[in-house]
């Protein structure tokens, strides 16, 4: 407070976070208290005050976007249940954490969906996985699981149908090594308990009722007149989850008159298989190839936010050594080449969605083998690259990209790698966003399918937790590269892609311009890879252990992905040591939460533009369902 | 104009459709021809029109990086002492650092102390659950697990055919070098040597026993297999730098083994094992 006596003229809602801080406490003495666990940052508010304390951060500290909102168990570590939020400011800037503990018995938390409905899905997550009940909220049902699904799987004391362990590794491995297939031991049907008032031969009627009272009415249709006195009815369809417009396995229930979209609700969790549970058995090394099932279009990017999160931790400890210069720009390089991958997908598939089929999508599909033949020959795999290491990288950029012949391959490469990415970067690329946007940016039927159509205002793009081209196509120049920098991002110079009108046709707009910015950014890369030749990769000059021990708190480790903010929130519990696996491993999907405006924007428009709103979100299912 | 953008679009296709021809012309069809230098035409960046690979008629050859199912390095059946030999010593790093936990290792004991031998008795890696990470290669201080090129691996039975085990997963450290050369050569390079770091050392001690033996009148010491392997085993890193671009320009043949042929190496690696362990016990 004496920092915001001494400075009157600087206004509280662009204050620091440690202002901040202290402004809360001072206007809620007794509902906020520091957390001053080690390791950990922000501040747990009393939980019958959270929505107060809520409401000053987001209108009186101006931090408007809420980014995150995930719960923690800490059985055996206290024995409480905890939400932990992460808002920022759209303005730019750190993230001010804020926590509410609960009890485990009856986890009760006020729902926050009153002042950001990007805490919607979150909060339904959070009910799903972990029980916590949250009042207030309009619509808490499970989200990733089926509505008779028995017990809450993310908490610690609940075990999955081929539970082996607590942690891995397994003790059965090695020296041991009795080898055996999961389903011979537990055959499936045997390995699942239902609750007694579940009809199995029923369940899909009894689970499927709440989704359509969600909806505002029950399975019957209603009768509605229309504005020439004709009797309508309002008609229930279901699009998906088998449908080749949802991208994957995912479901939106619309409610149509005629024609018209009056209601829309996403149902999803189909490809759910609780990545985060799984990650909470792994080490903190076995995670990075899970993670890149996540976002498979841009694995380097979800490997990137991972390995950014972990090193967050490691560098609370002592020995720690920051990644070299070489192996940021190594890092750099791929993730803006992945955003290229993705955008380019992204695009070609927004394409097929409204009618465009498969011509415009192969063109860019070319460019897209060329980066993931790179991809292979660096890595060792086109999508599933597994590429970063904490404080490093798998390897050094081959000399050449070449291919071996043998067995079954007798079609051979050799390029040398650097021209290769030159050519890449300065020839191909450009060549194919000109190519992309002479096909499309002025196309009349791109634009009469495009235009107005889809349109998310920016006051709830950020209401609604929107990131990435979805946020920037509102009109929020909002891009984690510049409002909260990581990496070498804050040296290199480019623009922050955005567009006002907020439709499907902004947000194209936004992807093409994000596609030349990466080659902009591509470009001043390769002259930094030149320099750093002779540079190790490892900040230790050799490569980092097989079992870190990682410092005991929590971080939150966010980068700017094809599809939005990823983030990841990981909380290292255990001994002074720390440990060798995450006790909370979360994952802010933007796919998922890009998601929640979907209702909102749909309504109004015809059936058939429905596709082309979710293809312009740009999910992606391994994410969305984890 | 209205229309204009369409039209300029489908210019564009026409320019891609032309384009395709073009670039036949240009290269006189060759660029569908089978050959390695064709394929580098048409794969290349400089193309234009069609790169679509026939697979399975034609296949694209994979980087030295890539990685699918691992298998385990055995020494080459020529190897003077150690031909057949596990390069795996059985510590079971692979095994704890395997994000789906796929790989099971028996460790081998000695039958007469029951004490741990560096070698495993069983090994198993079950590829439905594989995760193609490469881990496992990537962190094994042996060099002895490494990642295979063949991704054919269809079969008509998940439940019996995917649990891989030891003999199904050992390909020789010749395959190893054929497959990816550089690396097999920057590997050579940190341990000193082309064959198992295990084996300089054996082959020193092997040398001082015979010396001890030789010292007693009844010496029946295979002495001369140990002298053989001595030089090889000991030979310095620059002689073997020296020596390794050539043996692999020498022998650029692409890795081929009919079945039988497989098993007959198999058969061989195991009865040399077995007359090894009866000499042993
Ligand atoms: S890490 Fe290497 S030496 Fe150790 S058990 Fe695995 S394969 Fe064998
Ligand atoms: S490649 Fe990865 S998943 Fe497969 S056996 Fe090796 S460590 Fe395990």
């Amino acid at each position: 407070m004496e920092n915001l006596a001494a400075a009157p003229e600087q206004p509280i809602e662009t204050a620091s976070i440690d202002d901040a801080v202290s402004f809360l406490k001072s206007n809620h003495p007794d509902a906020i208290k520091l957390d001053d666990r080690d390791g950990y940052e922000g501040v747990i508010v009393d939980p019958d005050q959270l929505l107060d304390v809520a409401r000053v951060i987001r209108d009186e500290l101006g931090f408007d976007y809420l980014s995150s909102a995930t719960a923690v168990d800490y059985l055996g570590e206290g024995d409480h249940m905890e939400m932990v939020y992460h808002a920022y400011r759209t303005s730019g800037g750190g993230a001010l954490v804020f926590k509410a503990q609960t009890d485990r018995e009856n986890p009760t938390i006020p729902s926050l969906t009153g002042l950001w409905r990007g805490a919607d899905f979150q909060e339904r997550e959070a009910w799903d996985l972990y029980g916590i009940r949250f009042p207030g909220h309009p619509n808490l049902k499970r989200i990733l699981m089926w509505e008779g699904f028995h017990g809450h799987p993310m908490r610690k004391d609940w075990r999955e149908a081929y539970y082996e362990e607590e942690l891995k590794p397994f003790d059965s491995r090695w020296p041991g090594g009795h080898v055996h297939r999961s389903e011979e031991k537990n055959v499936f049907g045997k390995n699942v308990s239902y609750p007694t008032d579940i009809d199995l031969n029923r369940l899909m009627d009894s689970s499927e009722t709440a989704v359509y009272e969600s909806l505002g009415l029950g399975v019957d249709v209603e009768r509605i007149m229309d504005k020439d006195g004709f009797e309508t009815n309002e008609l229930v369809v279901n699009m998906g989850p088998h449908h080749p417009s949802t991208h994957g396995v995912f479901r939106m229930l619309l409610t149509v008159d005629g024609e018209t979209v009056t209601s829309l609700e996403p149902v999803m969790g189909y490809l759910h298989r609780n990545h985060e549970k799984i990650g909470e058995r792994n080490t903190y090394l076995h995670n990075i190839p899970f993670t890149d099932r996540l976002d498979y279009i841009s694995s380097m990017g979800n490997n990137h936010g991972y390995v950014l999160a972990v090193e967050q931790l490691m560098s609370l400890g002592r020995k720690y050594n920051p990644p070299t210069y070489r192996c940021e720009a190594l890092r750099v390089m791929m993730v803006e080449l992945s955003r290229i991958v993705n955008h380019l997908w992204a695009i070609g598939f927004w394409l097929n969605d409204i009618g465009a089929f498969f011509t415009p999508v192969l063109y860019f599909i070319q460019e897209r083998e060329r980066i993931l033949d790179f991809f292979e020959a660096v890595a060792g795999s086109r999508m599933m690259c597994n590429y970063m290491r904490f404080g490093g990288l798998f390897g050094d950029l081959p000399e050449r990209i070449k291919s071996v012949a043998n067995l079954t391959n007798d079609r051979v490469r050799d390029y040398n790698t650097m021209q290769f990415l030159t050519e890449m970067i300065n020839e191909r690329i450009p060549r194919t966003i000109d190519e992309l946007e002479l096909l499309l940016t002025q196309n009349e039927i791109v634009l009469e399918r495009s235009v107005d159509v889809g349109v998310l205002s920016a006051e709830d793009a950020i209401n609604y937790s929107a990131a990435g081209p979805l946020l920037r196509g509102s009109g929020v120049a909002y891009d984690i590269r510049r409002a909260d920098p990581y990496s070498i991002y804050p040296e290199l110079d480019f623009d922050v892609a955005v567009e006002e009108e907020g439709d499907m046709y902004a947000r194209y707009r936004v992807r093409v311009t994000e596609l030349r910015e990466s080659v902009r950014i591509l470009r001043q890369i390769l002259p930094r890879l030149e320099a750093t030749k002779d540079e190790s990769i490892w900040a230790d000059g050799k490569p980092g252990a097989y079992q870190p021990r990682v410092p005991h708190g929590e971080a939150y480790g966010r980068v700017e992905n094809g599809k939005g903010e990823l983030g990841y929130y990981l909380v290292s519990a255990g001994g002074r040591g720390g440990s060798s696996n995450p006790w909370r491993y979360h994952v802010r999907a933007p796919s998922f939460i890009n998601l929640t405006p979907l209702g909102r924007m749909s309504q109004g428009y015809k059936v058939a533009d429905i596709v082309g709103i979710l293809g312009s979100i740009d999910i992606v299912l391994g994410e969305t369902d984890r | 104009m209205y229309g204009t953008g369409l039209a300029k679009g489908l210019l564009l296709t026409l320019r891609h459709f032309v384009e395709s021809y073009m670039d036949d012309l240009r290269y006189g069809f060759r660029k569908y021809h089978h050959s390695t230098d064709n394929f580098g035409i048409r794969q290349g960046t400089k193309t234009k029109g069609v790169i679509t690979v026939q697979y399975p008629d034609e296949k694209v050859a994979v980087p030295e990086r890539f990685r699918f199912v691992p298998f385990l390095i055995v020494e080459d059946e020529d190897h003077p002492t150690r031909a057949g030999k596990d390069w795996c010593t059985s510590c079971g790093i692979c095994a704890k650092v395997c994000p789906p936990q796929c790989i099971w290792i028996v460790r081998g004991n000695d039958p007469v102390t029951g004490r741990p031998v560096p070698e495993p008795e069983a090994f198993f890696i079950d590829i439905d659950i594989c995760m193609n990470c490469g881990y496992c290669a990537e962190y094994c201080p042996f060099d002895a697990i490494k990642m295979d090129h063949d991704y054919e691996l269809a079969s008509y039975d998940r439940t019996s055919h995917h649990i891989h085990d030891k003999e199904r997963l050992s390909k020789p450290n010749s395959y190893w070098r054929s497959i990816a050369p550089t690396r097999a050569y920057d590997e050579m390079l940190v341990r000193g040597t082309w064959e198992h770091k295990d084996a300089a050392k054996e082959a020193r001690r092997g040398a001082s026993s015979a010396r001890a033996r030789s010292s007693q009148p009844a010496a029946q010491a295979p002495a001369a297999t140990v002298t053989a392997a001595a030089p090889a085993a000991e030979a310095t890193p620059e002689s073997s730098a020296a020596a390794a671009p050539s043996s692999a320009a020498e022998s650029p043949t692409p890795w081929s083994e009919d079945e039988a042929k497989r098993e007959e190496r198999r058969r061989k690696a195991l009865e040399r094992k077995a007359r090894r362990a009866a000499k042993q016990g």
